[in-house]
């Protein structure tokens, strides 16, 4: 474990000896450099290769087309994100309660969610329609959908995002799930023997501490379900990102750059999406130890100065 | 203290009473036909071997666990299958664990003022000078700030017992409270269990610590294979026990 620094068979420099010396790594050197010669011959070689119209590329990116089709990406990410933790965390108590009614409806709903293709289901979706023509009687917000011309592009954006919610419900209850399931068992008995009720308990008592298990695998959902999005072709919606790119590319028959514009937009809210989640991980992982860390930090740095010190006198 | 081994007790209702209580877990026959009273301020220390059923005990009286089929009764009243019925009588019901079971993500102020809160609907102030002073009583009012991980085994258990007394319970029930704690804590926890039988609290306690069942008991139940084998004054009890079981049992613990 502890690297072995030149100078530890001093005995005298013990105060130096703990200030640990990097280990020297030529190898991570080497790599480095190749990997850094590869990166520099493939911008060069992108940059000089016409195939790659470098100009339709630029004038594309900020494209009123492209700015829309990312604005929709984002919306149908968000939304359908929304969507999934809501029902995938009450999937997810419904799997752990008693009921078995309750029990063998989520697992149902898992079953068919998650062993069918998400491009499959975004086609059913849009075929909705012509499975349901009478859909506006039998909805509870009736008064939307009477307005509600079936194959408006707003119609395609609600089934998509719907399509792409509910199959990420299925995932989310599994997360949920094993992050319930990490709450030790005593929790929730210490707050039944108070008298709080199921619910209470486990808004109050067992969510709360599920957090920490819960949110970095979400935040991989999200920026999954970025991706995720340019499949809504399916149902059709167009107006995403990837499609309207597709458009683009369509009509000038310049598929490349308008790939390398969707993609510089899909890496570019990725990583703010990236940055996001470090922060969010980070601020979940201070709650539960921090404290004690700082605190083991100086017993360890005790622990490491004092053997020394004893070998100093002996 | 000094209350007459077992019977009825003082008049008025027995604030527990078990009436041919029978439980099983699986094809194991663990609470045998369980006949059993604790009047009202009377400490009740269960001993018996491992697997003898006082965990059960314990626990069928609040319904962690159900019972297959008998009675039982808090403070007269017959506990309700579900519901809030169930839930108000917990309230009523104090429970300290093995493990201490504080909730990890809260303070230990908000640890005993939860309950209170959001099932007493005390509001929110009043709740918090209530676990103050409870939290005064055990010994830990500096604490009040902190997660319970930072605490040790013994300010925790005395936590989770500041929290169980928020909610002003009837009857105390402790199942082994002092057994995850290292030696040295165990008396400070034993200490405020002591003060809390001197003041009258009716309470049921599993625990090996003789000196506690010794003094502060106001009666012994031994328990084997899912039987009260006996039920008498701690004096009796270890001088001189009826049944060969508790013999066996007392020569293993004392000897230790
Ligand atoms: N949830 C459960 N499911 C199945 N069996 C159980 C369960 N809880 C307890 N048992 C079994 O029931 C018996 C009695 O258990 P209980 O915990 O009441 O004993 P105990 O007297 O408290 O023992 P200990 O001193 O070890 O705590 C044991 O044999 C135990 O294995
Ligand atoms: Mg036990």
């Amino acid at each position: 474990m502890t690297p072995e620094p030149s100078g530890a068979a001093q005995p005298g420099s013990a105060a130096d000896v703990i200030k640990a010396i990097p280990l020297r790594r030529p190898g991570r050197w080497i790599a480095a450099f190749v990997i850094l010669v590869l990166v520099v011959l493939f911008i060069y070689g992108a940059a000089t290769n016409a195939n790659f119209q470098w100009s339709t590329y630029r004038s594309y990116l900020f494209d009123r087309r492209i700015t829309k089709g990312v604005w929709a990406t984002l919306q149908l990410t968000f939304l359908a994100m929304a969507l999934g933790v809501v029902l995938g965390v009450a999937l997810a108590v419904m799997r752990l309660s008693a009921n078995p009614v309750l029990k063998s409806v989520a697992w149902a709903y898992l079953w068919v969610f998650r062993g069918t293709p998400v491009y499959v289901q975004l086609v059913f979706w849009g075929l909705f329609s012509s499975i349901y023509p009478h859909l506006s009687l039998g909805i509870p917000f009736a008064h939307q959908f009477a307005h509600f011309d079936i194959q408006s592009l707003q119609a395609f954006f609600f089934f998509a995002a719907l399509g792409l919610g509910l199959n990420e419900a299925a995932y989310m209850a599994e997360i949920v799930r094993a992050g319930i399931s990490s709450v030790g068992e005593g929790q929730s008995e210490a707050a039944t023997a108070l008298g709080m009720s199921w619910p209470l308990t486990m808004r109050r008592v067992v969510l709360p501490q599920a957090m920490r298990v819960i949110i970095p695998p979400t935040g991989n959902e999200l920026i999954s379900m970025l991706k995720t999005t340019s499949l809504v072709i399916a149902v059709p919606f167009t107006g995403d990102l990837y499609s309207q790119a597709r458009q683009i590319s369509g009509a000038n028959f310049r598929p490349v750059p308008l790939l390398m514009v969707a993609s510089t937009w899909y890496l570019a809210i990725t990583s703010v999406l990236m940055v996001g989640q470090y922060f969010l991980e980070k601020h979940y992982a201070k709650g539960s130890s921090r404290t004690m860390t700082a605190r083991q930090l100086r017993v360890l740095a005790k622990a490491i100065g004092n053997p020394d010190r004893g070998g100093d006198g002996a | 203290m000094n209350q007459p081994a077992s019977g009825s007790g003082p008049n008025g209702t027995p604030m527990i009473s078990m009436n041919n209580v029978q439980k099983h877990f699986g094809a194991l026959h663990v609470l045998k036909d369980i006949q059993f009273e604790v009047p009202a301020g009377q400490v009740v220390v269960v001993l018996g071997p491992s697997g003898s059923g006082k965990s059960t005990l314990c626990r069928v009286i609040n319904r962690l666990e159900p019972i297959d089929s008998g009675e039982i009764r808090v403070d007269g009243k017959i506990l309700p299958v579900e519901g809030k019925g169930l839930a108000m009588l917990r309230a009523d019901v104090g429970m300290v664990f093995q493990s201490f079971n504080l909730f990890a993500h809260k303070s230990v102020l908000d640890n005993v003022a939860l309950g209170p809160v959001k099932v007493r609907k005390m509001n929110k102030n009043a709740a918090n000078d209530l676990a103050v002073g409870l939290l005064e009583r055990v010994g830990i009012a500096e604490q009040k700030d902190k997660l319970p991980a930072q605490l040790s085994g013994g300010q925790q258990q005395r936590v989770a017992i500041a929290r169980a007394l928020a909610m002003k319970p009837k009857v105390m029930l402790f199942d082994e409270p002092t057994s995850a704690l290292d030696p040295e804590m165990v008396q400070e926890v034993l200490d405020v269990m002591t003060s809390l039988a001197k003041e009258g609290m009716t309470m049921l306690c599993v625990t090996h610590e003789m000196g506690f069942a010794r003094h502060a008991a106001s009666r012994v139940v031994f328990m084997s294979d899912g039987e009260i084998v006996e039920d008498s004054t701690p004096d009796a009890f270890f001088k001189s026990p009826k049944s060969n079981r508790a013999k066996d049992f007392l020569s293993k613990i004392l000897t230790h």
